[in-house]
């Protein structure tokens, strides 16, 4: 039966990390804007209480994205999914930066929740993962990477630069995506877990932003890293018929993620927004013919509408994925919609705002800075674009590039 | 038949006339002539004298209580879903069958304006109109379902969105009556709707103006003696022409807008068709009201229902919403076939990132206003407040939907201008998206 709104039970976990958002992050968003690289020692409580969800099979975090849904129920289902995307949803309605930093959870989690063997997955128990993908000369194009991993006995050697590695500098470890032989192309690109402290791993530099600034972004140089051989994460064999789609099934669940974390922060900065103009006499009742209200008044309207298509394909995807329905298309709308209307909503509160918008006195300004990522990061909005389209069209990477 | 209108205005004109003329300023003042004139006046506006006009349909009795449709109440572990019931996706097969192979191929041809009455006896067989009347009263309809009318607004704007407006003019009356009507005007105009062959109704709100607000209504009803006298001009009224049955709202002096149950052989209605940029296939028509007046039993809801216009505008701006989902679906089905096809500069322009853009952003917005239609439609459905919903999804509609339309143009470039291709013809259809109001009452 058709219906949007999020039942009672899920409602919960988002209040929960409303409150955590509210209570935790705000408090201390501008103090680790401006102290870019200072470590946020408050979260590591946060930390701890993750842990214990995460234990009571909450499914919460990294890790709750890729259950797949169970058994043959046909039953409609809200889980995992679901709750991730709420919770992310409302934990950067307090601070998308430092929800990037929470320790234990980063994209290397999910990575080894999605392909690790259990031994594996005993070894990296509690760690935080770090996942490092980008390198100078590939970014979109990430099947052109150039770090490479070479078998000697019974260890891998790891040698390449990978830059715009979140968490690189704080996590425990480091998933690096190498290639085994540069000329099969994507088909040899595996991913290694390698542990902070192995020799030939280093993080050399820690980027200065424009946003997301609590979060650390680092440059990573592996100079003939030795690695366990079972440090691999994955099959070692080269199976050149298999699609990319496997490492990127990953992303078919990280994307409605984004997509929340850039809805939470466009919802924190409508939210001061509207506050600060009720404030200054403005009142919002969705009366009166739309051309006959006040502009500022019509303009809050056309961006909530914005943001709420926003929030509901992003609930879309995470459902479809927990319905065991394939969502690639759906995930690529959702982050691609997420990541357009998320910057220019923030960037227009800041407008509607005048000088309160652009002061470092109200938070606003700062999330017209930290939005901007969500629409580049984990596949930019053109790259969402081509998804979609190749979808839509029924077009191979071969005929729409 | 009791008169609260007259009762109490007159109760306290008589008051004040006990009060004005027992007070001894009156006299000396030398103000008792000027003052008896003035209530003379008073009593008379209050007291409108009107012709008394009789409906040709009968009420044996008003409906019982429970042969009127039930709310829908959804289950209890209510969770986020997008599956359509059982019974939704078996119409829209069926519907959607019927937009594809009857609808769309003569979506061209009735562009002029002439609609066979073939059509309508088809449309009549699928039963729409029938599945909003009760079963009580030999109608398919157990459940007030906003979100099943909205779909089906979705998938007969997908054949056309003139002809879809055409085919639900009868339920949109239906749904007017059925949530806003009294029990004895469900019995007296709803078995019409059960019967062999189609019957056209409309609903009339709309008024020609630049800046009509469907809040401000020109057309005026003042209260008679006999009942109610109406005065105005109605537009883009569907079916208008050559509609029997017709809810027209008015400004109700001293009340607010109300709905009025008018019947075509009243004196005083002049009905002429309207020339629009398109949708000409849903008999779009002019209404003027000279001193039409109507019994009191015309009033839609009598003293029985409490109405709320708000409500009324928010269930037909889902029914417009659905509507667009529809034909904004027909235009990117259309342009995808095109644009893989077309062949330009030795490949298909679908490999072109410019053009294949635009197709991807046409189907995220179009699922953006999915979303949002059906959210507003499901809390319809669920007796939740959906004010704020329906308005949003207006918005939504309102600017995607000609978005869509003017790039489902684009997309074909020249042959997307000349009428051998059907993108022109959507283009003006979805102009009227964020203009119509009240089309059809979801």
């Amino acid at each position: 039966m058709i219906n949007l709104e999020i039942p009672k039970k899920l409602r919960q976990v988002g209040d929960m990390a409303h409150a955590v958002a509210e209570g935790m992050f705000r408090p201390i968003s501008r103090k680790y804007d401006r102290f870019e690289h200072a470590y946020p020692e408050e979260l590591d409580m946060l930390r701890s209480i993750l842990q214990g969800m995460s234990d009571g099979g909450s499914g919460m975090g990294a890790e709750g994205l890729s259950q797949k849904k169970k058994g043959k129920s046909k039953e409609i289902t809200n889980g995992n999914n679901m709750a991730v995307v709420l919770n992310m949803m409302e934990i950067c309605w307090g601070d998308s930066a430092l929800a990037l930093t929470i320790p234990g959870q980063g994209l290397g989690n999910a990575a080894i929740a999605a392909v690790a063997t259990p031994e594996q997955k005993k070894r990296f128990e509690g760690k935080w993962a770090a996942m490092a993908i980008t390198e100078p000369d590939a970014g979109s194009d990430s099947a052109a990477i150039n770090t490479t991993a070479v078998l000697d006995g019974d260890e891998w050697v790891l040698n390449g630069e990978k830059i715009f590695v979140t968490c690189g500098e704080r996590a425990d470890l480091v998933v690096i995506w190498a290639t085994l032989d540069q000329s099969l192309g994507r088909a040899a690109i595996k991913s290694f877990v390698v542990e902070k402290k192995t020799p030939g791993m280093k993080v050399t530099h820690l980027e200065k932003k424009l946003g997301i600034r609590a979060s650390d972004t680092a440059t990573i140089i592996l100079d003939n890293c030795r690695i366990p051989r079972d440090n691999i994460l994955g099959t070692e064999t080269i199976d050149t018929k298999m699609s990319f789609a496997g490492v990127m099934q990953t992303f078919d669940n990280t994307r409605p993620v984004v997509a929340a974390m850039s809805v939470g922060v466009a919802k924190a900065a409508l939210d001061l927004t509207c506050d600060l103009l009720s404030r200054e006499g403005l009142t919002f009742k969705y009366k009166g013919n739309r051309f006959e209200i006040p502009a500022i008044e019509a303009e809050i309207y056309r961006m909530e509408a914005e943001l709420e298509a926003a929030r509901l394909l992003m609930f879309k995807a995470a459902w479809m994925a927990d319905n065991g329905k394939p969502n690639s298309k759906e995930a690529s709308m959702s982050k691609a919609k997420a990541g357009r209307v998320g910057n220019e909503i923030t960037l227009r509160c800041v407008e509607l705002c005048s000088s309160l918008g652009y002061s470092e006195d109200h938070l606003l300004e700062k999330w017209a800075r930290d939005s901007k990522i969500f629409d580049i990061f984990e596949g930019t909005q053109q790259i969402q674009q081509l998804v979609v389209a190749r979808r839509v069209l029924k077009k191979s990477s071969k005929d729409l590039k | 038949m009791s008169n609260n209108y007259l009762i109490k205005p007159m109760s306290m004109a008589l008051e004040m006339l006990g009060r004005i003329s027992s007070s001894e300023h009156i006299n000396r003042w030398k103000l008792r002539e000027p003052a008896l004139k003035l209530v003379y006046q008073g009593m008379r506006q209050s007291v409108r004298v009107g012709k008394f006009v009789q409906s040709q349909y009968l009420a044996p009795k008003p409906l019982d209580h429970d042969e009127t449709l039930k709310k829908n109440i959804p289950p209890k572990n209510d969770r986020f879903d997008l599956t359509l019931t059982r019974e939704q996706q078996m119409v829209r097969d069926e519907l959607l069958k019927f937009a594809k192979q009857v609808m769309r191929p003569m979506s061209r041809d009735v562009d002029s304006g002439e609609v066979t009455p073939e059509f309508f006896s088809q449309v009549n067989e699928l039963g729409l109109a029938l599945g909003g009347v009760p079963e009580a009263i030999n109608g398919a309809g157990t459940v007030r379902s906003p979100v099943s009318n909205m779909l089906m607004a979705e998938d007969l704007g997908y054949g056309d969105m003139s002809l879809a407006i055409a085919a639900l003019a009868p339920l949109g009356f239906v749904n007017t009556i059925t949530e806003f009507g009294s029990r004895e005007q469900q019995a007296r105009y709803l078995p019409p709707f059960t019967e062999e062959t189609f019957v056209s109704a409309s609903i009339a709100l709309m008024e020609p103006e630049a800046r009509f607000n469907v809040n401000k209504l020109k057309t005026l009803a003042v209260q008679t003696n006999a009942g109610f006298r109406l005065n105005g001009v109605k537009c883009m009224v569907p079916l208008g022409a050559q509609s029997e049955l017709m809810i027209v709202f008015a400004e109700l002096e001293d009340h607010g807008p109300r709905g009025f149950i008018l019947e075509r052989h009243y004196p005083g209605i002049t009905i002429e068709k309207e020339l629009n940029m398109g949708l000409s296939a849903a008999g779009m028509s002019r209404v003027v009201l000279t001193d039409v007046e109507v019994p009191v039993s015309a009033l839609l809801g009598e003293q029985e229902v409490h109405y709320s216009h708000e409500r009324m505008i928010d269930l037909a701006r889902i029914g417009i919403c659905g509507l667009s989902l529809g034909t904004c679906q027909a235009v990117l089905d259309f342009v995808i076939k095109y644009a893989n096809e077309r062949i330009a500069f030795g490949e298909p322009i679908s490999n072109r990132q410019a053009v294949a853009f635009m197709i991807a952003d046409m189907a995220i917005e179009l699922e953006s206003m999915r979303m949002l239609t059906y959210r507003a439609a499901g809390r319809a459905e669920q007796g939740l407040p959906f004010h704020r919903e329906a308005y949003l999804a207006q918005l939504m509609c309102a600017r995607r939907a000609m978005q869509i339309g003017t790039d489902g143009v684009q997309i074909l470039g020249g042959h997307g201008y000349v009428c051998e291709y059907p993108v022109e013809l959507w283009y003006r259809q979805l102009r009227a998206v964020g203009i119509l109001e009240g089309t059809f009452v979801v």
